[in-house]
């Protein structure tokens, strides 16, 4: 089934210094439990598609679906959770308490909410700090428990944003490999934003090369990694090749630019 | 810092403060020292006279504190408190109309910003208004409002609360639209993303990170409140509360009694400011803030 599904999606900015064209006619879809990563330099548009397809963002030209609906129909029905840079928890309430908003937004009882917080605060690892507030908790642990939030919903996609920019190598490679676990586990569909080639190659089964100005894809990679992939994978011959191919589809995107 | 160590500075502070004033007391009063032996056509006291007239007289121009304090212990502990010459009844009287006031313009700021932050129409149309309203003297308002109350038979209590609603809405306007747009982005697009209504959004993200801007308001409002209430009782002739206390001691040249009124004022000042402070560290703790 496709999950996403892009046509010629264009969106330009209008700005005081003119148009922005942070999409141009990309055609991309996305399949039930594929894991889709985002990469491309900055100001190429890879926020901004995440953002069309979470409906917070209306394009300007072409079409997109998200689970065969438009995007705002797919929002209003809670389709997608979405996991931004910042993990945006509320300090003013307990991490539990963080995922349970969403919860209550759906307006799930309190026994419901128990189980779902219970459950998800497991995937993460953090079962023993939901009565912890952010501030006690690392910039790491506080990522987790922005996708613990995410996953509470229960969607079957999952938008992640940049989620562990900002957190050291080993953290990150950490998460990573928790992260595919989870995905294996629950097959969902992930849409992943990254900077990083390895991370892009370590988690995705399809990496979509993207350049900026106009943002638009350069290239399509399939992976040919298999699903079970220990950190080691990362430097097998396959991987290399892969990770090379990515790095030539960004290299072409920049001489364009110049 | 613990109370402990601000004890020092506090008490050294206070300390140069009342020699200031001492040697004002000598400097402001000694005029009529001298104009008073000049008309006796006596030699004027020498100095260490000079200082202990300066600081007994009836009606000095500047009163020394100790006469202040004798002024604040006598029209408080030496009085009963439902007693007409007691500083505590006046107190009271002002208080009540401060508190009205105050309750009355922090659920009307609040209610404000509410609309300002929730309604285009009145994002433009309000907050002009609302700056309009400060820039006129109270001095020029408040007998207007008491007037124009009394004509439609409203009197007392409410009046004077008035007054200080219309100073204490404004910082709480000014606060609340600030601390309900303090959500950033991103937060408000998670509430998007959850498809959260309005009501949601303001309850669950608005209404909580605004509050260390209410609290702030609030302290500010509850200070200015009071202002108000004292200023409501000036040009009204009212006989009762701080104000009216004043103003009779400034038709009686009775210094002392203005000076004790207005410590009694600085004092209620203080305690409300600090009820507000309670209040706001019992909330913010309660809202698992990080402790200091
Ligand atoms: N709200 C907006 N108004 C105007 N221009 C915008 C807006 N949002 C994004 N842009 C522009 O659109 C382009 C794409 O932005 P986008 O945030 O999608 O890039 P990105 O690929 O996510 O970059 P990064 O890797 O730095 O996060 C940029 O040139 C940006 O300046
Ligand atoms: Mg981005």
């Amino acid at each position: 089934m496709t999950v996403v599904s892009a046509s010629n999606l264009s969106l330009t900015f209008e700005t005081n210094d003119g148009p922005v064209h942070a999409l141009k006619d990309v055609d991309l879809s996305v399949e039930q439990g594929d894991f889709v990563s985002f990469i491309g330099p900055s100001g190429c548009g890879k926020t901004t598609f995440l953002r069309v397809i979470a409906d917070l963002e209306q394009p300007t030209g072409g079409s997109i679906s998200v689970n065969g609906m438009t995007p705002q129909e797919a929002r209003m029905k809670r389709a997608y959770g979405y996991v931004f840079q910042a993990a945006s928890l509320l300090p003013w309430r307990t991490i539990e308490k963080n995922i349970a908003v969403p919860l209550e937004i759906m307006g799930l009882s309190k026994s419901d909410q128990r189980v779902r917080i219970d459950r998800v605060l497991g995937l993460v690892d953090l079962a023993n700090f939901g009565k912890k507030y952010p501030w006690q908790l690392s910039g790491g642990m506080q990522q987790r428990a922005s996708i613990a939030r995410a996953l509470a919903f229960d969607a079957d996609l999952l938008l992640m944003d940049e989620p562990f920019g900002a957190l050291d190598e080993i953290v990150r490679d950490h998460l990573n490999e928790q992260l595919l676990e989870l995905w294996a586990r629950t097959n969902k569909t992930i849409c992943f934003v990254t900077h990083s080639i390895p991370e892009a190659v370590y988690l995705s089964t399809k990496i979509v090369v993207m350049s900026p100005r106009p943002g638009r894809v350069t290239d399509v990679i399939e992976s040919t990694l298999p699903k079970e992939r220990p950190l080691e994978i990362r430097e097998s011959t396959e991987f290399l090749k892969i990770a090379h191919r990515v790095r030539e589809g960004l290299r072409a995107g920049h001489s364009y630019d110049e | 810092m613990t109370s402990k160590g601000k004890t020092i500075p506090v008490l050294t502070i206070v300390t140069v403060i009342v020699v200031i004033w001492y040697v004002c007391v000598v400097w402001m009063n000694a005029q009529f020292v001298y104009d008073q032996a000049e008309r006796a056509k006596v030699e004027p006291p020498a100095f260490s006279q000079l200082v202990v007239t300066t600081m007994s007289q009836d009606r000095p121009v500047l009163p020394a504190p100790h006469q202040v304090g004798q002024e604040l212990w006598k029209t408080t502990v030496g009085k009963k408190i439902t007693s007409k010459r007691s500083l505590v009844y006046h107190a009271w009287i002002t208080l009540s109309a401060t508190l009205l006031g105050f309750i009355i313009g922090t659920a009307l700021g609040i209610a404000l910003a509410v609309g300002i932050v929730h309604n285009r129409a009145m994002d433009k149309s309000v907050m002009p208004w609302v700056i309009t309203s400060q820039t006129i003297p109270i001095l020029a308002i408040a007998p207007m409002i008491i007037v124009v109350l009394n004509a439609v038979g409203i009197s007392g209590l409410l009046p004077k609360a008035l007054i200080s609603t219309y100073l204490s809405f404004f910082p709480i306007v000014v606060g609340m639209v600030k601390g309900l747009r303090s959500p950033d982005a991103a937060q408000l697009d998670l509430m998007h993303t959850y498809h959260a209504s309005a009501a949601q959004t303001f309850w669950k993200l608005r209404w909580p990170s605004s509050m260390p801007y209410l609290f702030t308001s609030l302290k500010i409002a509850v200070a200015i409140s009071l202002v108000g209430a004292i200023v409501g009782e000036l040009p009204t002739g009212a006989v009762a509360g701080l104000g009216a206390r004043m103003l009779a001691g400034s038709y009686y040249g009775q210094t002392i009694q203005i000076w004790s009124a207005l410590f009694m004022a600085a004092a209620l000042a203080a305690l409300l400011v600090m009820c507000v402070g309670l209040a706001q560290s019992f909330v913010l703790r309660r809202m698992g803030e990080k402790p200091a």
